[in-house]
């Protein structure tokens, strides 16, 4: 990538009808722009859905994809954010042998906890901004987490 | 009134004003064909493949300003059609396409004809819709000729299953459309306006840079009256050809990678570039970071994305040509014609220095000429269209564009092919012109099976192959570029054009001479049925001036100079 590519996150509210996810994914793929990340749900009492889009560009690709992201039919709105609310969730499975109490506490400092013990695993989750998710996806390796699931970030306008 | 899904095709197309319709059946889409034959409010033409359908509802709206409309059956028929959808994507070709479906209940199944055509279509048409009631079709049809036609125009696809065609449902064209999510921004903003004519007032060395979008816009007077209200010389884009008037003293030609001298240094030593419909191509601006380096930049455009896509807008503008020219007209007494006295002068010395001509120096008739020739004969009166190559551009630089519509080539794509069945619908929509197509050895036979559909329908296309037995512009680059290894580009093994032509019942010629050709062409135009003129021509002739592929403009590789006869 030229210029200074930039971490960005974009929503887009859309038409929630059929092929209206692929006409995105088909635009980002066909002009050889990255999703990092992508969340899609109804907003409620609406036709519409939301997408949290995160992506990276330099100031020229973002404008580009926001602009090109407006040209689909199906889509309402984008808005190109700024100063924002982000949180993304993740769930981490833990063998039942490790310290369970260890990982509950490093838990609630993610904004999460443990959501499931089994007979052979514990299931933990935590919310919180995406770097933060990388910190914590970090530190507990050592814990030998057997699955990650991140959820992809949500993000609001303050 | 309740009606069949195919019904409804037929009558809302009938509502549209829909006059012709070109298309091929099959399977999927012969529900509709069965009320096609039933009607008498629009004629069909069946062209002999269908990306031939495609391009000559191209041809059709480009002549016409109309939406274009065409019919296919689904798998291979769409699948053929995909071309035409690009192509007319990347001109901004308002068409609408119905393509048939195999039933909703087979679909996935990887059933007989089918593919997932609006999967294909997505990223090569404005707008797609897979219809899967029928109770939805008069809207979507709507919606689809209202996409097609407004904001920047393109290709709206309708993927029609065989049972949806079948069931029964109500049928109410006379709705209001609901596109919350769609409204075409096409006022410019009064102040960006102001600002840009203050702007032109102040400037040296403004140049008008003339794009298809003017012709899109229907707004060529308006930009006509621009230009000689103020003076400022213009350079016009391959798309633009036909907004101002060959002779036009402010028009200085076309420019780009094989634009004339004159244009291309205009454009590099303007202070200002007032872009109206561009959209900044890499055949048009050549290396970005040189390009028009010292200017600033009007850009006025119904795309917002294609203002500062490439290179920044200083004065973007997001509205319709003629509306944002309308609203320039009403200021333009703040600017002064003499204030340009000096640049206009600048400019005619480039021209002086190196015109747009060419040699007349070989034994054998030279493109160029022909083009010229087919000028001085036909005029005004004939609407051109052309194939993808070498004669593509001769036709560009040298023949007299006077109105615009005229003009229909394929530039955004670059289809070889496109230029005999668009001349086909170029006639269908102005059947008072000569419909003349200029092709080449190479392209002609991309989509030589129109040759039937124009007989069959006596559609009298005129198609001049300039022929120099090779894929002539790969051939070109091949002598410039590559050492002259000329890979697979030689065409000395060819069919007998002429034979080839009656053999479907049209007529041909071959000729040699200038003698020749006048007389050909003076009887192919009286004959009034599809012709080839078959012109044997300089085989090594190149197009220059030539800006190498991501060269500067003013980087140019000339005509070599000659004394010209």
């Amino acid at each position: 990538m030229t210029e200074n590519s930039e971490r960005r996150v974009v929503s887009v509210i859309v038409i929630n009808e059929a092929s209206v996810l692929s006409r995105i994914t088909n635009l980002f793929s066909g002009r050889g722009y990255n999703i990092t990340s992508l969340t899609v749900a109804p907003i409620p009492d609406t036709r519409y859905s939301r997408l949290t889009i995160v992506t990276a560009g330099s100031v020229r690709v973002i404008e580009q994809i926001t602009k090109q992201l407006h040209k689909l039919i199906p889509v309402l709105k984008v808005y190109e954010h700024a100063d924002i609310v982000e949180k993304e969730m993740a769930l981490v499975k833990f063998p039942i042998t490790e310290n369970i109490t260890d990982i509950g506490t490093l838990c609630q400092a993610y904004n999460g906890k443990i959501v499931n013990v089994g007979d052979n695993v514990v299931i933990a989750m935590v919310a919180d901004e995406p770097h933060r998710i990388d910190n914590f996806l970090s530190i507990i390796k050592r814990y030998n987490p057997k699955e990650i699931v991140r959820g992809g970030a949500v993000a609001l306008e303050r | 009134m309740q009606i069949t899904g195919a019904q409804m095709v037929i009558e809302a197309f009938i509502a549209e004003g829909v006059d012709t319709v070109f298309g091929y059946p099959g399977g999927a889409i012969m529900n509709v064909y069965d009320e096609i034959y039933k009607q008498n409010g629009f004629k069909h033409i069946l062209n002999r493949h269908e990306q031939a359908s495609i391009h000559a509802a191209e041809g059709y709206a480009k002549a016409s300003g109309k939406v274009g409309v065409a019919m296919i059956t689904s798998g291979p028929g769409f699948t053929n059609a995909v071309t035409g959808l690009a192509d007319a994507y990347m001109d901004s070709v308002p068409l609408v396409v119905v393509s048939g479906q195999v039933p909703m209940s087979l679909i996935g199944t990887d059933g007989f004809q089918e593919i997932d055509a609006v999967g294909i279509s997505r990223p090569c048409t404005k707008h797609n819709y897979l219809v899967t009631n029928a109770a939805d079709l008069p809207r979507i049809l709507k919606e689809a000729f209202y996409i097609a036609r407004s904001g920047r125009p393109g290709p709206v696809h309708v993927d029609i299953p065989k049972d949806v065609t079948a069931q029964i449902a109500e049928f109410n064209y006379d709705i209001e459309l609901d596109l919350e999510t769609y409204k075409p921004h096409t006022k410019g903003n009064p102040r960006q306006i102001k600002k840009a004519i203050e702007a032109i007032a102040k400037a040296k060395r403004p140049l008008f840079y003339l794009g298809g979008g003017i012709i899109n816009s229907n707004a060529s007077y308006e930009v006509r009256e621009l230009v000689h209200k103020t003076g400022i010389p213009a350079v016009e884009t391959l798309m633009a050809r036909g907004v101002l008037s060959y002779d036009d003293d402010l028009l200085i030609s076309m420019l780009g990678m094989h634009g004339s001298y004159a244009a291309n240094m205009a454009m590099s030593e303007t202070d200002l570039v007032i872009g109206l419909g561009v959209r900044f191509d890499d055949r048009v601006t050549g290396k970005l970071s040189e390009f028009a380096k010292n200017a600033d930049v009007i850009h006025v455009d119904i795309d917002p994305a294609s203002i500062s896509k490439l290179v920044n807008a200083d004065y973007p503008i997001v509205g319709d040509v003629k509306n944002v020219v309308i609203e320039m007209l009403a200021l333009v007494e703040q600017i002064d014609s003499d204030n340009y006295e000096s640049w206009r002068e600048t400019i005619s010395n480039f021209d002086e220095l190196h015109p747009l001509t060419f040699h007349e120096d070989t034994d054998r008739l030279k493109p160029q000429w022909v083009v010229k020739r087919v000028g001085e004969l036909l005029g005004d009166s004939a609407n051109i269209s052309t194939d993808v190559g070498q004669h593509q551009m001769w036709a560009a630089q040298f023949y007299p564009f006077t109105r615009p519509n005229q003009w229909i080539t394929s530039g955004g794509l670059g289809t070889m092919g496109f230029g005999f069945p668009a001349a086909i619908g170029v006639k269908v929509a102005t059947p008072d012109k000569t419909s003349v197509n200029f092709t080449g050895d190479g392209s002609i036979l991309m989509n030589v099976q129109e040759l039937m559909t124009a007989v069959e329908k006596k559609i009298p296309v005129i198609n001049i192959i300039l022929n120099n037995n090779f894929l002539g512009m790969v051939r070109q680059w091949q002598t410039l570029f590559y050492n002259k290894r000329h890979s697979e580009t030689d065409l000395s093994v060819q069919p007998d054009f002429v034979k080839l032509s009656e053999a479907f019942g049209g007529i041909g010629y071959r000729v040699t001479t200038k003698e020749e050709f006048d007389a050909a062409l003076k009887d192919a135009v009286e004959k009034n049925v599809v012709a080839f003129i078959e012109v044997i021509v300089e085989r090594f002739e190149n197009v220059m001036p030539m800006v190498p592929s991501g060269g500067s403009l003013f980087n140019m590789m000339l005509l070599e100079k000659k004394e010209t006869k």
